[in-house]
């Protein structure tokens, strides 16, 4: 079963088939533009509403700050819920890894490097590193055992983690004792509340723009390799300068505040990795084959068990890397961090568009959807509107969201 | 206003148009009251378009044209409407509630209720009429989920009687049924037929239009080819009809020849996973050739498909028995074990187990062999591409794009796709389970002579079919399965329908052939 066996001779190909349909592809972009349409309509509201000051850098850097956490979690949200799984826990994986870090660092760490005489263990870049790895592993942990009772023991995701989240909630309360566990040493602060420095940001800028070029250029390398139909050159064209901008003019934005904060940039950087995986490689699409059809990917050869744990595992991380840059912002651990995170992912996908039936999601829409749900808190506050009317709003807005898009369908 | 002929339904000079495509063209028809009246055409011939108008899916306004009904002018705006005037329609997918009893799902929706109370004397004993009256010899509190799909197919039928019915439509009522059960629904109709009901009988197989229709009507691309008294015509001038051109017979000429063996089966037995006290499989042996097709033939419950699945690693409670591949011992205990040893299983129920309806034709055609079209976790998706629209091309699949979803493609390229997925691993033992069900006469045909061809190349190929003339047509050998059990292997030169069915029917006899 070599790849040679499968590779065509340019005779067989039949361009037409390659060619996107217009209607399709329309229809498609659509629901996107509807989406980014909306954004730019709520912003818009706001922006009148607080006379401009919403859209002013300073609350812009705050905004995109605010999205990052959830956004995190809603990217590995994508994931579970494109296979038809659901995960409740995510709050509390954040909240008990976040605490865990600040243990570390707080308590933990300390007393050992006392006990065992070596300073190098109670402060600084050491001792951040430590805590960040051991959330980090503990959040792998979690998710692996979390998917291994849906794959192996085949108990409902929504048991599972609705168990786990009363766990995790546990175990937070267990080891921080309900106080707050705080300060975190600065190097540790930084993941939270640091900003790349101006130079640094128009420096990363600059790169993005470049990989863009060269992605934009390999790809379709790729498709003359095969001898398919690239675009013409004036829409790659168009498209990198579409891109660029957006992402120069993000830089000089937040420049025009502090910077683009660091729980931003994270955010950006696993946004990409995360797309790449579910659009591009085996795991992404196995993710939407389970999700799509059960029965049919097993019977196409998948190991839907593992590819169950592989998701699982990747929502751990997540939500690990939430649980830092929490208790980073926070600049410590809470006995309630991370309370009804899982509920702001979840609506943060399905406001993107991610079917909750399973077998289709996006990863640009979820951030969408967290970037509507983190407005929508920031523009309301602003207007020091009362919380429980924040939560009105919000509902509102994710059943409306849902209702478009099952009427548009 | 105009008024209609005399029969009981006048279609007048109907078009539908749906974006891009005109479903229907012009299509004028007449059924008279008290007839069965067959209707057929290849799949998208737009037969399927034509009963939503008439059960009222596509309400009035959305086609152009008259439609009378009982000499009045129809317009339905839903269901409802049609269901109000006496026309009922059983689609080709069951739609039953398989948890509830056979009496709740006949009355579902229109239950006789006070203060929303359900009436379970006047429930249950209504329903003991209407199965009385549609054949079926079940309790009305059997739960739907313990029949069989003839039993349940009578259900439906059952629940169109319910009430006032003048025109019943059955949408290929006989796709998932065997020649028992097709027979008793033969049965059937000609009963409602004596109490003056009438039928359109949709049907790709033209041996039931034959037996039970009066007149039969051609479909073919959205235009009505014609109607013709069933007596005044034959079988081959419908396919004629349907097809466009004369059939050049219905099954391809042999290119293929026998090798040495190449897949062998010992003693396989196999508990049902439901039930481990009982045998799906029971000691079945048998030996196919490199570029022979065996035909396994049986009738519904047989274990036909059981054995194409527990030999793929996904069925059955505890197999036994062995499994050889070129004469070395195979061990299989999932479909990754089987796809490695390369063996494909095209599945009997595409919808379901073949294919992921919403995703689009490359995702599922490359689904089983990623791992083939990627560097390391990373797929190559130029390659991917040019494998998909390789086969597109060879298998002649007619979608619109690689990116367009399976679920907008008709059932017969729906099924060359679910096909191409497993030619896509290259397999050397290749497994289709009702390869042809569902699907029209030319894709039939196409398929045929791509089986023809595989096997030519060298593949083994075991086919599971249900219907006997493409038993008869297609195999080499013919393995006969009765409960579980292997009836008799038979060649196909000593194949006979007569033969095959007493074998089916009746189990193994003196003349019992194994090669084990």
């Amino acid at each position: 079963m070599g790849k040679t066996r499968l590779e065509t001779s340019q005779s067989t190909v039949d361009m037409s088939l390659v060619e996107q349909v217009p209607g399709k592809k329309l229809k498609d972009n659509l629901r996107a533009y509807t989406m980014v349409f909306a954004l730019l309509a709520i912003w818009l509201v706001l922006a009148i509403a607080t006379q401009g000051t919403f859209l002013e850098p300073r609350n812009l850097s705050n905004l995109f700050r605010q999205t990052a956490i959830n956004g995190y979690l809603a990217i590995g949200m994508v994931f579970v819920i494109t296979a038809g799984h659901i995960d409740l826990s995510v709050g509390a994986v954040a909240g008990l890894t976040g605490a865990i870090a600040a243990m570390l660092q707080v308590q933990w760490l300390p007393t050992l490097g006392a006990e065992l005489g070596v300073a190098w263990l109670q402060a600084g870049w050491p001792s951040t590193i430590i805590s960040i790895v051991a959330a980090l592993i503990v959040g792998t942990i979690i998710g692996i055992w979390q998917g291994a009772w849906v794959a192996y023991g085949q108990v409902p995701a929504f048991i599972v983690t609705l168990g786990g989240l009363l766990i995790f909630r546990g175990a937070i309360l267990g080891i921080t004792k309900g106080i707050n566990i705080g300060p975190m040493n600065p190097t540790f602060q930084g993941l939270g509340q640091a900003y790349l420095s101006h130079t640094t940001g128009i420096a990363l800028a600059i790169a993005s723009v470049a990989l863009i070029i060269v992605y934009t250029i390999m790809s379709s390398r790729n498709k003359l390799k095969y001898d398919f139909p690239v675009k013409p050159l004036w829409t790659e064209v168009v498209l990198i300068v579409l891109y660029s901008g957006l992402v120069i003019g993000f830089v000089i934005i937040m420049n025009r505040y502090r910077g683009v904060p660091i729980p931003v940039v994270l955010l950006i950087v696993i946004a990409v990795i995360c797309s790449f995986i579910f659009n591009r490689t085996q795991l992404g699409r196995y993710t939407c084959a389970i999700g799509g059809n059960l029965e049919a990917a097993r019977l196409s050869g998948l190991n839907v068990r593992r590819v169950m744990v592989q998701i699982f595992a990747l929502m751990g991380i997540l939500g690990a890397i939430a649980g830092i840059v929490l208790t980073a912002r926070l600049n410590a651990a809470t006995a309630n961090a991370g309370n009804q995170f899982e509920l702001n992912a979840i609506a943060s996908c399905v406001i993107g568009g991610t079917s909750l039936q399973g077998g289709s999601g996006s990863i640009p829409g979820a951030l969408l959807g967290a970037l509507v749900m983190a407005s929508i808190d920031n523009g309301l506050s602003m207007l020091n509107v009362q919380a429980f009317w924040q939560q009105i709003i919000k509902g509102l807005i994710l059943m409306v969201a849902v209702l478009i898009d099952v009427k548009s369908r | 206003m105009q008024k209609g002929s005399g029969a009981l339904l006048d279609i007048r000079n109907v078009t539908k148009d749906f974006p891009g495509t005109r479903a229907l063209d012009n299509v004028s028809m007449e059924v008279r009251e008290g007839e069965i009246h067959g209707l057929c055409g290849e799949n998208g011939a737009g037969k399927s378009t034509l009963m939503k108008i008439l059960s009222g899916t596509y309400p009035y306004g959305t086609y152009e044209g008259q439609v009378f009904f009982g000499g009045e002018p129809t317009r339905f705006s839903g269901i409802r409407d049609a269901e109000a005037r006496g026309i009922r329609i059983i689609h080709q997918e069951l739609a039953l509630v398989k948890q509830m009893t056979v009496a709740e799902n006949i009355f579902l929706g229109a239950e006789t209720a006070k203060y929303g109370i359900i009436d379970q004397m006047s429930l249950y004993s209504e329903t003991r009429e209407l199965l009385r009256r549609s054949g079926l010899n079940v309790p009305g509190t059997a739960l739907v989920r313990t029949l069989g799909v003839g039993q349940q197919q009578m259900v439906e039928i059952a629940k169109a009687l319910r009430g006032h019915v003048r025109l019943l439509i059955l949408d290929e009522p006989t796709s998932a049924l065997n020649d028992a059960e097709v027979e008793n629904l033969m049965q059937t109709l000609r009963e409602l037929k004596h109490i003056g009901v009438t039928c359109i009988y949709i049907s790709h197989k033209l041996r039931e239009l034959f037996d039970i229709a009066d007149r039969i009507t051609v479909l073919r691309d959205g235009r009505c080819i014609g109607t013709e008294a069933t007596a005044d015509i034959t079988e081959d001038e419908v396919i004629a009809m349907m097809v466009g051109r004369a059939p050049t017979g219905r099954f391809p000429s042999k290119t293929r020849r026998a090798g040495k063996v190449m897949f062998s089966v010992r003693n396989w037995t196999v508990r049902n996973p439901e039930n481990k006290d009982l045998y799906a499989i029971r000691n079945v042996s048998f030996d196919v050739r490199a570029g022979e097709i065996l035909g396994v033939s049986g009738l519904m419950g047989s274990g036909r498909t059981e054995l194409l699945q527990s030999l793929f690693g996904e069925y059955g409670f505890q197999p036994s028995g062995e499994i050889m591949i070129d004469g070395k011992k195979c061990k299989i205990n999932s479909s990754r074990d089987a796809i490695a040893l390369g063996m494909g299983l095209v599945t009997e129920d595409r919808k379901n187990t073949g294919l992921i309806l919403m995703h689009s034709v490359t995702h599922n055609m490359t689904l089983p062999s990623l791992p083939n079209l990627s560097n390391g976790p990373v797929i190559d998706t130029g390659l991917e591409l040019a494998s998909t629209s390789k086969l597109i091309k060879e298998l002649n699949i007619r979608a619109p794009s690689v990116e367009s979803k399976v679920e907008t493609l008709s059932g017969g390229n729906q099924q060359k796709v679910s096909i191409a997925k497993w030619l896509m691993t290259n397999p050397r033992i290749l497994m289709l389970d009702e390869p042809t069900r569902g699907i029209d006469v030319g894709t039939k045909y196409q398929i045929y002579e791509l089986m023809d061809r595989l096997a030519a190349d060298g593949m083994a190929i075991i086919m599971v079919s249900s219907d006997l003339p493409e038993i008869l047509g297609m195999s080499d050998r013919i393995l006969v399965m009765h409960e579980g059990t292997i009836a008799g292997i038979v060649e196909s030169e000593e194949a006979n329908p007569e033969k095959i069915m007493s074998l089916a029917a009746m189990g193994a006899r003196e003349d019992r052939r194994s090669n084990s």
